[in-house]
């Protein structure tokens, strides 16, 4: 017990600690890949200070609702971080919140964000904030199915036993698991505003969506939601790793050399996600906005098929 | 019977009934005094209230209390009131709901132009309701069902000035007495030959064979008074329609009494079901639940989009009640109680949230007199408190946590994931396609309520009446305070909702959730932990706990500064309120991606020549394509047989007489003919 309560909270400080790594990583990876040299890898950091220590410039006519915003998204997205296992299985706080509940743990952020967006009355906050929750209206069903195709075949919607079935002898190789892993990343890539659906790098105002929506904060209040933004970054991929690739993680009650495997392999996990992304990014080019909702559409479809195909072939017990 | 002696119950409950239908014909008297509307709808609440109380001692209760019976009724027959768990439930959830809306009517009726056509039919109206409730005889059933009814059609029609309310209120005047026809029907199969009409006899009687039909029939007259598609045309019409408190009545209490209906003739008195019964239910309510959130989508006046969440609500109260027929058929107890839990949880939460909205759209248009949100916005600051409270309901029925509307959902979720244990393979296929509308239907409905709240509230006002708005008064403001406040409690203490419908479900399945008290952490927990836990409370916490960690960090070591200035215009500077995202342009995206299909969307644009400085004009066409194909053909119909017939209105006399002769003589030839 006292274990889990250790690995939940050195999980919560990881999180934070980690995502702006992870976004660097993943910045960086992207320039030497484009032959530039990138910034360093603590960048992200050093952003996040600068920004807390700048002066917030908040419009005119902003309500209590914009001020507020930031702190509920970056606390909502830090508690559904949380919760996803990282390095050990096992979370004390594992049982308060399932999958589904980490999903919409997100969408209570994206919806909070979204209305920030509305606030000031602009036409960008107006199209940042339409466009992400159009995005959002294929995302998260997609997201759900997936949710539905792991929760299906592991028996159980609880992260820590979907990771430990998928250690354990009875996972295999399965169509419907490779349909929702194909669905969870794209879902991973749309929810995260990178290529090819959003831009998180761009400064053309009527490309960017994510940035739109944001584009009116400033100071500690953007470090929050930048800040939220990496820790999504790395839920997600925890999430992935956490599912598909579970060797090495420690388990329940695992001592301290196992938990010591587990961080190492979680880093290199990460690190190599990171870099795939960062791949995949690189060789793509951005969509139009409406054809995203046609890429969405078929992480969706993906997500019913392996569902269906889990219904139609589970014997009832 | 020994145990409900002392209290009384039902004797309690009939004499609350009774006092409301006694305060009708004396608020005639008093509506046009002062505070005579506020007197009225005070004691309405107070009827609620105790009802409420009167219905949660029936159902803590061991034992149901003992019926009354009255010699009033059918020839030869009785009416029979009392509590049973199921109604108990139901009243519970109806009139916590009626006592706070009461309440912030002694507000907001005090504005009414027209007291008297609203005050003296509104105690009616929940009187009509409770009835149906505490009835235990298919009469008395349906003449509260009928009370409840034309009360709320006259409440619809109160404003019958406009020539919109008009034809809202002969729609839903149809609608309504077709509902009411097929629930007779099928309350006459249930009875069958030997015609015993109270519920104790019915549920006796073995009629298999009628089953289906009385299937049919429940789904037909329970569906037109709660809005599944395509019965729903009334709604979007009628609830809007009437003033606020009403429609806050009409949409998240009134549509609670049909799925009682429902759920009162399928699962308690057509006797077990048939695994097949669960398809045209599911069906149906997928449907209901993906067509509802999108024509909301399309809408842009606030009350006609809340009337269509409540389209898309009854579909997800109706996707639990169909899995719970499909697990009871196979006799998976646990799911059964499961599914049925979940559809009765939704049906607590959105009567909460639903009545929320709905006020608050009240004391909107009162500070406005606008419904349209494309002329509303930044009332945020001028009405604070109903602002919070609206935004409440929107984190609500957008389904996010903490907040109540996630529970149910997410409990449906988990009665899904439970139905690969159906031996059937039709409803295997059939409910994940159900789930992932359910899954599609959460994510657009945010998305309708980040529009609804976001136009409404947000933003720079985008009419004088909007700048000018004042908030609403403090009746009101402490009324929806208290909904927002059941909707957080509801969602952080979920387990209290679904042991109190433990009874409910021993009732109509045998068998019971496991007891949630007595999880650790108020956590709840439908089969065991390890499958699937869920903790509000917790969450909620841990929420807080990382929010108020974010704000004493950032406050320790952040910069305080703060300064005000305009929003970035990209060097345009532009004051017109005009220029924002707008309700229309806010749903375009949705409108591109879905509405092509379902509402023939097309989008017109006409741009100046080069060189004219015209203005560009977008116009967007959007079809009502379920009217079209159903209502509209029946209308045309009608409408050509009644001009045909109308001429037999401007006869003489002596041609009546021929008609008359006529049809005596062919009524002879028919009647020697068949001798």
């Amino acid at each position: 017990m006292r274990v889990a309560w250790l690995t939940q909270l050195l999980q919560i400080v990881l999180v934070l600690a980690l995502a702006p790594l992870l976004t660097g990583v993943t910045r960086k990876v992207r320039a030497r890949l484009l032959r530039r040299r990138g910034p360093p890898l603590a960048q992200p950091y050093l952003d996040l200070l600068k920004l807390i220590r700048k002066e917030v410039v908040v419009a005119g006519n902003a309500s209590w609702l914009f001020r507020t915003a930031p702190y509920a998204v970056f606390a909502s997205t830090w508690v559904a971080a949380a919760l996803v296992p990282t390095f050990a299985t096992g979370l004390a706080l594992g049982a308060a919140a399932d999958l589904i509940v980490i999903v919409a743990l997100l969408g209570t952020a994206r919806f909070m964000l979204a209305l920030a967006g509305l606030d000031v009355g602009t036409s960008f906050g107006g199209i940042g904030s339409s466009r992400e929750m159009m995005f959002a209206t294929l995302a998260e069903p997609a997201m759900l199915m997936a949710v539905f195709t792991l929760s299906l075949f592991a028996g159980s919607t609880e992260l820590s036993s979907i990771s430990a079935f998928m250690l354990g002898p009875h996972a295999g190789l399965n169509i419907s698991l490779a349909l929702a892993l194909v669905a969870l990343i794209i879902v991973a890539i749309a929810e995260n505003a990178r290529i090819p659906v959003d831009n998180p790098a761009t400064h053309l105002e009527l490309t960017m969506v994510h940035e739109a929506m944001v584009l009116e904060y400033s100071g500690r209040h953007l470090a929050l939601i930048e800040a939220a933004a990496s820790v999504k970054l790395l839920l997600y991929l925890s999430l992935i790793a956490c599912v598909f690739i579970p060797w090495g993680t420690a388990v329940a009650g695992a001592g301290l050399a196992a938990q010591a495997v587990g961080f190492a392999t979680y880093a290199v996990k990460l690190l190599i996600l990171g870099f795939l992304l960062s791949l995949f990014e690189t060789a793509i080019a951005k969509m139009r906005v409406f054809r995203v909702p046609e890429f969405l559409g078929v992480a969706l479809m993906l997500g019913l098929l392996g569902t269906i195909l889990l219904f139609v072939s589970r014997a009832p017990h | 019977m020994s145990v409900a002696g002392p209290w009384f119950l039902s004797e309690l409950a009939a004499g609350c009934v009774g006092w409301l239908l006694l305060l009708s014909p004396l608020a005639i008297l008093i509506a046009r005094r002062r505070h005579g509307s506020g007197l009225t709808y005070g004691a309405c609440a107070l009827a609620s209230c105790a009802l409420a109380l009167v219905a949660l001692l029936a159902l803590l209760s061991p034992s149901p209390p003992a019926a009354i019976e009255l010699a009033v009724g059918l020839p030869l027959g009785r009416t029979i009131l009392g509590y049973d768990p199921l109604g108990a439930a139901f009243a519970l959830i109806i009139n916590v709901a009626t006592a706070l809306v009461s309440g912030y009517a002694i507000g907001y009726g005090a504005h009414a132009r027209e007291p008297q056509r609203v005050v003296p039919f509104y105690p009616a109206f929940i009187a009509g309701m409770n009835l149906v409730l505490l009835s235990r005889d298919a009469f008395s059933f349906l003449v509260g069902w009928e009370f409840m009814s034309l009360a709320s059609w006259a409440l619809v029609a109160s404003d019958h000035a406009s020539a919109e309310n008009r034809r809202a209120a002969l729609v839903y005047l149809i609608m309504a007495t077709g509902g009411a026809l097929t629930l007779l029907f099928a309350f006459g199969l249930l009875a069958g030959p030997s015609g015993g009409y109270g519920f104790a006899e019915m549920r006796h009687a073995a009629h298999l064979a009628a089953a289906p039909l009385v299937l049919v029939l429940a789904l037909i007259g329970a569906g037109s008074k709660a809005g599944l598609v395509p019965l729903h045309a009334w709604l979007p019409l009628a609830h809007p329609a009437a003033p606020s408190h009403v429609s806050a009545l009409m949409s998240g209490v009134m549509t609670k009494v049909a799925v009682y209906g429902f759920i009162r003739i399928v699962f308690d008195l057509a006797g077990p079901p048939s695994w097949w019964w669960s398809l045209p239910v599911l069906v149906v309510a997928g449907i209901t639940t993906l067509l509802g959130v999108l024509y909301a989508l399309m809408e842009h006046d606030l009350k006609r989009l809340l009337a269509y969440h409540t389209v898309e609500n009854i579909g997800i109260i109706f996707i639990g009640l169909g899995l719970a027929l499909a697990f009871e058929a196979s006799g998976l107890k646990a799911a059964a109680a499961l599914s049925l839990t979940a559809a009765i949880f939704h049906v607590f939460n959105h009567s909460l949230f639903k009545s929320l909205l709905f006020l608050g759209s009240g004391a909107v248009l009162h500070a406005t007199g606008e419904r349209d949100m494309e002329r509303l916005g930044g009332l945020i600051h001028r009405m604070p408190v109903t602002a919070l409270a609206f935004l409440a309901g929107c984190i609500a029925i957008s389904a996010l946590p903490p907040f109540n509307g996630f529970v149910s959902e997410w409990l449906t979720f988990q009665a899904i994931l439970l139905s690969p244990q159906l031996p059937q393979w039709v409803p295997r296929l059939i409910v994940p396609a159900v789930g992932a509308t359910l899954a599609c239907a959460a994510a657009l409905a945010a998305t309708c309520f980040v529009k609804a709240f976001g136009m409404t509230f947000l933003g720079r006002s985008r009419s004088t009446a909007a700048a000018e708005a004042r908030e609403t008064d403090g009746w009101s403001q402490v009324a929806m305070l208290l909904l927002a406040l059941l909707c957080l409690l509801a969602g952080v203490l979920p387990g209290f909702v679904m042991d109190a419908l433990a009874p409910v479900m021993k009732l109509l399945l045998g068998a019971r959730l496991p007891v949630q008290s007595s999880e650790p952490w108020l956590r709840i927990v439908p089969i065991d932990s390890a499958r699937s836990a869920y903790d509000g409370a917790l969450v909620l916490g841990m929420i807080a706990i990382a929010a108020a960690a974010t704000a004493l960090i950032v406050r320790r070591f952040a910069s305080h500064a703060l300064r005000r200035a305009p929003a970035w215009d990209c060097g345009f500077p532009d004051a017109s309120p005009a220029t924002q995202y707008t309700a229309g342009s806010f749903a375009q995206p949705i409108r591109r991606v879905f509405g092509g299909v379902v509402f023939r969307a097309r989008e017109h644009v006409t741009m100046p020549a080069p060189g004219d400085t015209g203005p560009a004009r977008l116009e967007v066409e959007l079809h009502d394509t379920l009217w079209e194909a159903l209502y509209a053909p029946v209308i045309r119909l009608v409408d050509a047989v009644t001009a045909r017939v109308n001429l037999l209105q401007f006869l003489t006399i002596r041609r009546y007489l021929t008609l008359v002769v006529s049809a005596l003589v062919l009524l002879l030839i028919i009647v020697g003919a068949t001798r």
